[in-house]
């Protein structure tokens, strides 16, 4: 990425409203994904993410706002700049792995020659060396996804956009597609993903949008989403009871001998005061910062919540 | 637009490459010629069928001496008229009456001559009656005058050239012209019609679409489609001219276009690509409406059916050179290749073709455009107004 003049924002869209028929999918969303960040967009299925990624990157237009990639207001001009793997993964069956990379990148401007050069490489050194003459249908599905991913980056773009990009993956590929991306993020490159697993956006981003029913609730760094609740306190006493108790904060809940409440405003030395000059005996506390989860329910609500762990357990059932 | 043409050219290399290197691409280039194999293998037989077992039959009942005098004079007359010209002769007895042998279950005679040449008498069918009444009469009557009908000598008086049978040439050149073309045509570019199902029920458009204007799939693939016509018209062009150097008389000259061998070949050959690419654009913007290939199969008729339609509008345009209808097939852009190309046969003026080209690739890029605003509206469900995005830049 060296000698080539950044934007600040890689990707912006302002006001972006786009509407099937009556259904809003996209509501006045505004948004910018930071040039070398790695940006997650969180939200449950139908949250309008999908839709927001096509609009952004160009695929569509929106009814009503504007949008720029990587500094310039028409996407498709930058199309050779920018990867993309989109949510319903599609390759031509009959083509062989490799090829498939190179079209891929001879799409966005790559050499075919060089594309075929790079695509060999990289299939061998992900230890899909035996693959690299086999027709996609005669892969596993997983390594469809990896040809795919290869095919989004092949051409080094400067950003990568990612939709659903877990998705269909085990455990240890989802581990691999992890490293790749925070690879590609050494090397300048901005990656925008779409997820409806948390755990994923809390372990790679640096920032992240929270999108539902079709509306952005949250932008901002993980940390200022986790710093919109305040950290929970763990509390065991030997003594059930004492004056002690009236200096917990009123929303408290016991659980097994085990207080919980919301740090107080006035941090924990006032509470810790009281704990010992009424001898509640404090046999153990713990102060816990709140999860990207935690911050998730806080932001887009219950329902929006739940909505993402059954999506995700459908998945896993798949 | 270079970008776009680039784009264009990585598509249609895909799938040129994706058609042509497979194994069923051989089918498609012999599919063609199975009918001229068996054409050539059954083809004694046809001629058979064609000389022989069509010709009527008509039973003589008369005396032995008048059915010699029949034969002699159906001789005499063929010889002139050739064998095809009249019906065939054979004899039959004269009881029972002609009206009773005509009733047999294996008679294959139409009708029955009785009386004598003098006084034929003809039974059978009002409609064969009518059909063979007026051979029957030359018959008789050339038997009648057998000893006295002398065949008069013709003088020939041979020219280079007669203008009317070049004029009836160039019009035959000019019809077999838009034939050929208009057969290509039907035969390619229905392929056309799924051409994007295959990208839309593998997910692969959402890649295309994100990489490169929408504009460009649709010319890449129109690209590739008619390079894979081309393959296919080099081939069975290539066999068909086999064929003819081996089958041709010596001496036999086909007639000249007007516009001369060498330029009208050119221009057949541009503008079957002009009739395949406003067919094919038009066949791709349709198609791409379908979803499934059951859809497509669905629209194939009535396509076809509109193709006939235009075929026909240009072939009734075709001996009516500069009249109102020929014009207007020349002006109505599905139409215009075919009406040029006969145009091209008979006329030797270049400048209304080099028109022609500029007009039907004008009204390509237009019908290009219009597929690709409902391909963006219906299926990736993008928006916008219709003016607006008709004259928009490709890239948005």
């Amino acid at each position: 990425m060296i000698g080539v003049p950044q934007p600040t924002y890689a990707v912006e869209g302002h006001g972006l409203v786009k509407t099937f028929g009556n259904f809003r999918a996209v509501d006045g969303i505004d948004m910018a994904v930071p040039t070398g960040a790695i940006y997650g967009i969180l939200g449950p299925n139908g949250a309008g993410k999908t839709t927001l990624l096509r609009t952004l990157l160009g695929i569509i237009d929106p009814d009503e706002g504007h949008r720029s990639l990587l500094g310039d207001p028409v996407p498709l001009r930058q199309a050779r700049n920018v990867g993309y793997l989109p949510e319903e993964r599609g390759l031509y069956p009959s083509m062989k792995a490799f090829e498939a990379i190179a079209f891929m990148g001879a799409l966005r401007g790559l050499p075919l020659r060089t594309g075929r050069e790079r695509a060999r490489a990289m299939l061998e050194d992900y230890g899909m060396g035996a693959s690299v003459e086999k027709p996609i249908r005669q892969l596993s599905k997983g390594m469809a996804q990896t040809v795919q991913l290869f095919g989004t980056i092949v051409h080094e773009p400067r950003l990568i956009v990612l939709d659903e990009p877990f998705s269909g993956l085990d455990a240890f590929n989802q581990g691999k597609l992890e490293s790749l991306i925070r690879d590609q993020a050494r090397r300048g490159v901005t990656v925008l993903f779409s997820t409806h697993v948390i755990a994923h956006a809390e372990r790679l981003c640096e920032r992240v949008a929270i999108v539902a029913g079709g509306r952005l609730r949250f932008d901002g760094t993980v940390d200022d989403a986790r710093n919109r609740l305040r950290p929970q306190v763990r509390l065991r006493t030997r003594a059930s009871d004492g004056g002690w108790r009236r200096a917990l904060p009123a929303e408290t809940l016991a659980e097994d001998g085990t207080w919980h409440f919301a740090l107080p405003q006035d941090g924990i030395e006032p509470l810790l005061r009281a704990l010992f000059d009424g001898n509640a005996g404090i046999e153990s506390l713990s102060i816990e910062r709140p999860g990207l989860h935690d911050a998730f329910v806080a932001i887009a609500g219950e329902a929006a919540a739940r909505q993402m762990q059954e999506d995700q357990a459908r998945e896993q059932a798949a | 637009m270079k970008e776009m043409m680039r784009a264009a050219f990585v598509i249609a290399r895909r799938d040129f490459t994706a058609v042509v290197l497979s194994r069923t691409f051989i089918f498609f280039l012999l599919g063609p010629l199975f009918p001229i194999i068996i054409g050539m293998a059954f083809g004694g037989l046809g001629d058979r069928i064609s000389t022989t077992d069509l010709r009527p039959v008509v039973g003589v009942a008369m005396s032995a001496g008048d059915v010699a005098r029949m034969q002699r004079a159906h001789a005499r007359l063929a010889e002139r008229m050739g064998p095809q010209g009249l019906p065939v002769l054979r004899r039959v007895p004269l009881s029972p009456p002609p009206r009773v042998q005509l009733a047999k279950a294996d008679a294959d005679i139409v009708v029955i001559v009785s009386g004598s040449p003098a006084r034929p008498v003809m039974t059978g069918q009002p409609q064969d009656i009518q059909r063979l009444e007026g051979d029957i009469s030359l018959l008789a009557s050339a038997a009648v005058a057998e000893r006295s009908l002398h065949m008069v000598h013709v003088e020939a008086q041979q020219v280079a050239t007669s203008v009317g049978a070049q004029t009836q040439g160039r019009l035959v050149i000019g019809r077999i012209a838009q034939i050929v073309i208009f057969f290509l045509t039907i035969l390619l570019a229905g392929m056309i019609l799924s051409n994007l199902v295959e990208e839309k029920t593998n997910k692969i458009i959402e890649i295309l679409a994100a990489a490169v204007p929408v504009d460009a799939i649709f010319l890449g693939k129109l690209m590739a489609m008619l390079a894979m016509s081309f393959v296919g018209i080099l081939f069975w062009g290539g066999t068909a001219f086999c064929v003819f150097l081996a089958l041709k008389t010596p001496g036999a000259n086909l007639p000249v276009p007007a516009t001369g061998w060498p330029v009208f070949l050119m221009l057949a050959v541009i503008y079957f690509g002009m009739a395949y690419t406003l067919l094919g654009s038009l066949f791709l913007g349709i198609g791409a409406q379908a979803a499934t290939v059951r859809e497509v199969q669905t629209l194939n008729m009535p396509v076809t059916m509109g193709q006939m339609l235009i075929f026909f509008f240009a072939t009734y345009a075709v001996d009516k050179m500069g009249s109102p209808p020929e014009i207007a097939a020349v002006i109505l852009p599905f139409s215009s290749p075919f009406a040029m190309i006969a145009r091209a046969a008979q006329v030797d003026a270049i400048w209304p073709h080099l028109l022609a080209i500029m007009w039907q690739i004008l009204w390509v890029a237009l019908i290009i455009r219009v597929g690709v605003l409902l391909f963006r509206r219906h299926v990736l469900k993008s928006g916008g107004g219709w003016w607006k995005q008709l004259f928009r830049s490709a890239t948005g």
